[in-house]
């Protein structure tokens, strides 16, 4: 084994300040009694309290979830029928289908909100909660699929065809051996495809039309207006919600013997 | 293909594709045929074929936004690349448990949210920001500067969001490496530069190819970086696009800009892919 030379570890040490230092300012200063944000003024939860009585945020914390929950229970369905399909089936065009599929992965986010935009335009959809959703639904898709197909490389296939020998209708096939055998891969593809629906501003600040906001339309009206503490306690509680879930979702995802599980759930 | 086959791939790509169809192809065109169209007097379409927009977007004005896009694009790649490789490095030479640990510590930031990530960036960097009021108290500067507001701060911005997705194909690169091969170098006299250069450097450049496409592709489209951090002077694409969808209200010429944005990003990739193949490693994208 090849030793980590001194300055290779300053550099590891400095990177991990560089990448955790506006995380930690943000939680610290949220807790800060002053208005200024200067220097140290004591403990205060009242930035918390601030926000909790605020009527604008709580109204954008509920087009959040309602967003949010509403368009990953769309995407999941249609995500996860993509992934195991492009898992399972050889067909024609499937390496171009394949390439549009990654294409809401890769293109920059602004490009496909002015596209939603104009295309809402065109076909007069007014502007507010269906036009947010939708939008989310086209981003979340292509995550859930990816997440649900790299989760089923290791998937016997010699199960299916067995399923089927055994007589198994196709639909019965996919109910009760597929699903049950790609459900950690949808589990966390939800979880990430929520987090990104929960994070998301710059498509929704193109689709949301007039008073419709979400907790990141919210920040950004916000900061915009100017660097505020409540704004600091808001972030502070997304940056936990965030980690919990998407926690949550890694866990799933590489849980020791979920593999062994599904065999076993399988069987019964 | 067999009906049944048929059937099975109409039931699980069939809606996704039927969906994206509508909801993320069709917009593309929509996108594509406005920018040959021209702006009227109020704002509104109108439905004159023209290549003016395109003839636009060379106006020394706008040529030097998306030179600028490009120049921040490319730095932000190479810094990242500069922290991240030695980064992945040191990770991918610890032992078992703490490499995990490390890994995750790279990760965890890059879950958080984008416009939360630069805010604090505001708080860190502005007039009477904690970098400044450090400053002043230490004695260091007399008068508060301005670090925000310009391209370093943009940078500082793109750098800090993109450096863990270029430190993670590196260290996945290395960590396959044959250790065996280090040891055979140092064994034949090499001194430590000469093993990194000429044994690890070449083994891992499928990782760096990667990681630069991951970090460049989505810092050239920014837009909350420099909309938040950025000043008049650091503009970018992401925000002339925005800036022409709505105060501007020239959807054709935003649309131009965009159809420009994206054949960038695609040039991007196509480079990628031929380097890539050259590199004998597997098309990650």
């Amino acid at each position: 084994m090849m030793m980590n030379t001194l300055e290779r570890r300053v550099i590891l040490y400095f990177a991990l300040i560089f990448l955790y230092l506006p995380a930690i300012v943000l939680v610290v200063y949220s807790f800060n009694d002053s208005r200024l944000m200067l220097t140290w003024q004591g403990f205060t939860l009242k930035w918390y309290v601030q926000l909790f009585t605020s009527p604008e945020t709580g109204a954008a914390l509920k087009n959040t979830l309602l967003v949010s929950l509403s368009a990953t229970a769309v995407s999941v369905v249609l995500g996860a029928l993509l992934g195991i399909g492009m898992h399972l089936y050889e067909f024609p065009g499937k390496r171009l289908i394949e390439a549009l599929f990654y294409l809401p992965i890769i293109i920059p986010d602004i490009i496909m909100a002015i596209a939603l935009l104009a295309f809402y335009v065109v076909v007069n959809l007014t502007l507010g909660y269906l036009s947010i959703i939708l939008a989310h639904v086209a981003f979340q898709i292509s995550f859930i699929a990816f997440v649900v197909k790299s989760r089923m490389q290791d998937f016997p296939h010699s199960v299916i065809e067995a399923a089927r020998d055994l007589g198994a209708t196709p639909f019965q096939a996919l109910y009760r051996v597929i699903l049950p055998l790609a459900r950690p891969g949808v589990i966390a593809g939800a979880l990430i495809a929520f987090t990104l629906s929960v994070d998301d501003f710059l498509i929704t600040y193109f689709t949301a039309g007039v008073g419709t906001s979400t907790l990141p339309l919210r920040i950004y009206a916000m900061v915009k207006r100017g660097v505020t503490p409540d704004i600091n306690a808001l972030s502070t509680l997304i940056l936990l919600a965030t980690l919990a879930l998407l926690y949550a979702g890694l866990k799933i995802l590489h849980k020791p013997g979920e593999k062994h599980r599904q065999n076993n759930s399988m069987a019964k | 293909m067999s009906k049944k086959d048929f059937q099975n791939v109409s039931l699980t790509v069939g809606p996704a594709l039927a969906f994206l169809s509508v909801f993320f192809l069709a917009p593309l065109v929509i996108i594509l045929l406005y920018s040959f169209l021209s702006r009227g007097a109020y704002g509104e379409i109108e439905f004159t074929f023209s290549l003016k927009n395109y003839a636009s977007i060379l106006d020394p004005l706008y040529l030097a936004i998306l030179l600028r896009s490009l120049k921040l694009a490319l730095l932000t790649t190479l810094f990242s690349l500069l922290i991240g490789y030695p980064v992945a490095l040191s990770i991918s030479q610890m032992a078992g448990k703490r490499q995990f640990i490390f890994l995750m510590l790279v990760i965890i930031p890059s879950w958080m949210n984008l416009l939360i990530k630069n805010y604090a960036w505001m708080v860190i960097l502005r007039r009477q920001g904690l970098l400044n009021t450090a400053l002043l108290t230490a004695g260091v500067i007399d008068e508060p500067l301005s670090l925000m507001f310009n391209e370093p701060a943009v940078l500082i911005g793109l750098a800090h969001t993109y450096l863990p997705f270029m430190v993670l194909p590196i260290y996945a690169a290395l960590e396959r490496l044959d250790r065996r091969l280090i040891e055979a170098a140092r064994d034949l006299g090499a001194n430590r530069w000469q093993t990194l250069w000429r044994i690890i450097f070449p083994q891992s450049i499928a990782g760096v190819l990667v990681g630069s496409i991951l970090v460049f592709v989505p810092a050239l489209g920014a837009f909350i970086t420099p909309d938040l951090l950025g000043g008049a002077n650091s503009l970018m694409v992401g925000n002339l696009i925005q800036n022409q969808f709505f105060q501007a209200r020239d959807w054709p010429f935003g649309s131009a800009l965009a159809i420009c944005l994206m054949s960038m990003v695609l040039l991007a990739l196509l480079i990628y892919a031929r380097f890539a193949g050259r590199v004998g490693e597997e098309r990650v994208l």
